[in-house]
């Protein structure tokens, strides 16, 4: 036995080195935080390192990838540049997936929250308004609150939102249920505590790491939502969007399949980027959970 | 009374009686966004007639009942969703449940392909993958489903057309049946099949990667428990220990998610439906939205919702017969 064996272990390093730590145990998870930074900055420089806009002509129409270096990946039929398309329509894909995450995660930690932490007859009434809402195809609604609402950025967003809160609904309820009887939960109740504190104070920092893991699957869905919308030419006309190149290029698929795969390999690759950030984010958010 | 039936019977019954509040809010959600849409039943009709008078148009509005208290209108509408009239159709000039049985049978026959894929496919790959974890098979079993989950249908609807119909010449681009070719007996049958392979891969991988990402963690789990360690201490060979004990566990959380997925595969129809030109209802609903053909779409959501709930239903009752830890009664 040494001396050094008696000695008070060193302090525990921050929690984001811990974070980081585990996270970055997982490789595949470190893929998807590289693909996913890659995507942000596209959809920051849009504009900056790729002049021109992806809507207006830039040169002879169907150009290939690699022959004019002013547009380096190809033009399409009408045109326009893809590569400016592909970096515009990170922008567009981003935005809208990370708003209408935001909108589906709220409405469904306020209905999961009410219904787990309260249960009896808000349950009842919420969970079967939540069912109702499962039952219904996703992407049905979807198009027809867009017929409804129109075809505004703004309110496809909202729609997205609307359509994808059920499963974060059903996982913040689980949450509160096997927490509102714990011990701290009591406690601040003992003190008096105001339901709302106990809601959004003592019990939901607790319920956050499963929601933050899923929020990457929502991201995700999000991103295939609006692109499928888009491709069927219901999304709002007046931005680039892959869906929508890939729609396009439909059109010329047989001479020049590279308008519709290149914008096409751009999704992908996004989405599977949150899908390897969500399982990088379960494992260090969740470290005790068996893999 | 109740003590006479059998347990089964019973949960069977009480998960009905859970379904009916579930049907009759989606009705109530219809009717809201019936209402939510611009314009109503006589707007289209006045359209479609080319303009008429107010003294008519209110007359028309009379006789639809849309002077009508908001409260008795929601109860005529349920009463008539419940019969299955869904009022109608101004661009098919038919009634919507005509309109909507006539697509119904291919969209059925796409889903029952698509899903039976997936869900054979998906398990087991999974167990396949489970079994092996961590090796290069688990590796490229792993990363092939991150790729297929990744991947929108429609993209890879058009790719499989690129390569198939318009590179290889072996599969017709669209439509369920060659037109014109009036092909009898398996000849038709064979032609159908023909027109469906594409779609229906469309549609199936990205649930497939689903299924076998689940699965892949079932089988895991459950393979680590006791009960599996005993039957193994007792000299079960492998291959029986898989089917007989792990399996059998493994597949319940799956086969929850069947009847959750139905809803989500019913709307992913949409899109391969209408790159595909197959006449069913997801075809149908792009139509209708394009065309704001708003009673047809509200019949398209109520049919899929009491498709889904049905298939909910069914599900959860298989659950409780494979799993002997639910309580029935």
């Amino acid at each position: 036995m040494t001396l050094a064996d008696t000695e008070i272990a060193p302090p525990e390093p921050p929690r984001y080195v811990m974070f980081w730590r585990r996270y970055k145990r997982n490789r595949a998870a470190v893929l998807g935080l590289v693909l996913f930074a890659v995507v942000v900055l596209m959809a920051l420089s849009a504009g900056l390192i790729e002049p021109g806009d992806p809507l207006r002509r830039a040169g002879d129409p169907l150009t290939p990838p690699f022959v004019n270096w002013a547009t380096p990946l190809g033009t399409d039929q009408l045109g326009r540049d893809v590569l400016a398309g592909v970096f515009y329509g990170a922008r567009i894909s981003l935005l809208i997936g990370v708003v209408a995450t935001l909108v589906a995660i709220v409405i469904g930690v306020v209905i999961g929250a009410l219904a787990g932490y309260f249960g009896g007859w808000v349950d009842d009434v919420l969970m079967r308004i939540t069912e109702a809402f499962q039952t219904i195809p996703n992407f049905v609604l979807l198009l027809t609150l867009v017929a409804i609402m129109g075809s505004k950025i703004e309110w496809i967003t909202l729609a997205i939102g609307i359509v994808s809160w059920t499963a974060p609904a059903r996982m913040v309820r689980a949450e509160f249920m096997s927490l509102r009887n714990r011990e701290f939960v009591d406690a601040a109740r003992n003190l008096g505590v105001s339901n709302t504190s106990i809601i959004f104070r003592e019990i939901l920092p607790n319920a956050m790491p499963p929601i933050v893991v899923y929020a990457s699957v929502i991201m995700a869905l999000s991103i295939l939502m609006e692109s499928a919308l888009a491709f069927l030419a219901l999304g709002d006309p007046n931005y680039a969007s892959w869906g929508n190149m890939i729609g396009q290029g439909r059109a010329v698929l047989r001479s020049a399949p590279y308008c519709a795969v290149i914008p096409g390999i751009a999704i992908i690759l996004t989405v599977l980027s949150f899908s390897l950030l969500g399982e990088g984010l379960n494992d260090a958010l969740n470290p005790r959970q068996k893999k | 009374m109740t003590l006479h039936m059998p347990p089964i019977l019973v949960y069977a019954l009480r998960r009905l009686a859970q379904a009916i509040p579930v049907v009759i809010l989606i009705m109530i959600g219809t009717f809201l966004l019936l209402k939510l849409a611009p314009g109503d039943t006589v707007d289209a009709l006045v359209g479609d007639m080319g303009g008429a008078d107010a003294a008519f148009i209110a007359r028309l509005r009379a006789e639809y009942g849309l002077d009508q208290p908001i409260w008795v209108q929601l109860w005529r509408y349920m009463v008539k969703l419940a019969s299955f009239d869904f009022g109608w159709s101004f661009v098919y000039e038919q009634p919507v449940s005509t309109v909507l049985m006539e697509r119904l049978g291919t969209t059925l026959m796409l889903m029952a392909a698509s899903l039976s894929i997936a869900f054979t496919a998906g398990i087991a790959l999974g167990a396949i993958a489970a079994r092996r974890a961590y090796s290069a098979t688990d590796n490229l079993i792993s990363v092939l489903g991150l790729v297929f989950y990744a991947t929108p249908s429609f993209f890879l609807s058009l790719m499989l057309m690129l390569v198939f119909s318009v590179k290889l010449g072996w599969l017709p681009v669209g439509g369920i049946k060659t037109i014109a070719a009036f092909y009898t007996g398996w000849d038709h049958v064979w032609d159908v099949i023909r027109h469906l392979i594409m779609p229906t891969a469309a549609l199936s991988l990205i649930y497939l990667a689903f299924y076998l990402r689940l699965m892949r963690a079932s089988v895991m789990e459950v393979a680590d428990l006791d009960y599996v360690r005993t039957a193994r201490a007792k000299g079960a060979k492998e291959g029986r220990l898989m089917i007989h004990h792990i399996m059998r566990n493994a597949l319940l959380p799956v086969i929850t998610l069947l009847g959750l997925q139905f809803s989500t595969v019913l709307g992913g129809s949409i899109v391969v439906e209408t790159i595909f030109t197959l006449p069913g209802l997801g075809q149908l609903a792009y139509q209708s939205v394009v065309q704001r053909d708003m009673n047809t779409l509200m019949g398209i959501i109520f049919l899929c919702a009491i498709i889904v709930v049905v298939v909910n239903f069914l599900t959860d009752l298989l659950y409780a017969r494979l799993d002997s830890r639910i309580e029935l009664a």
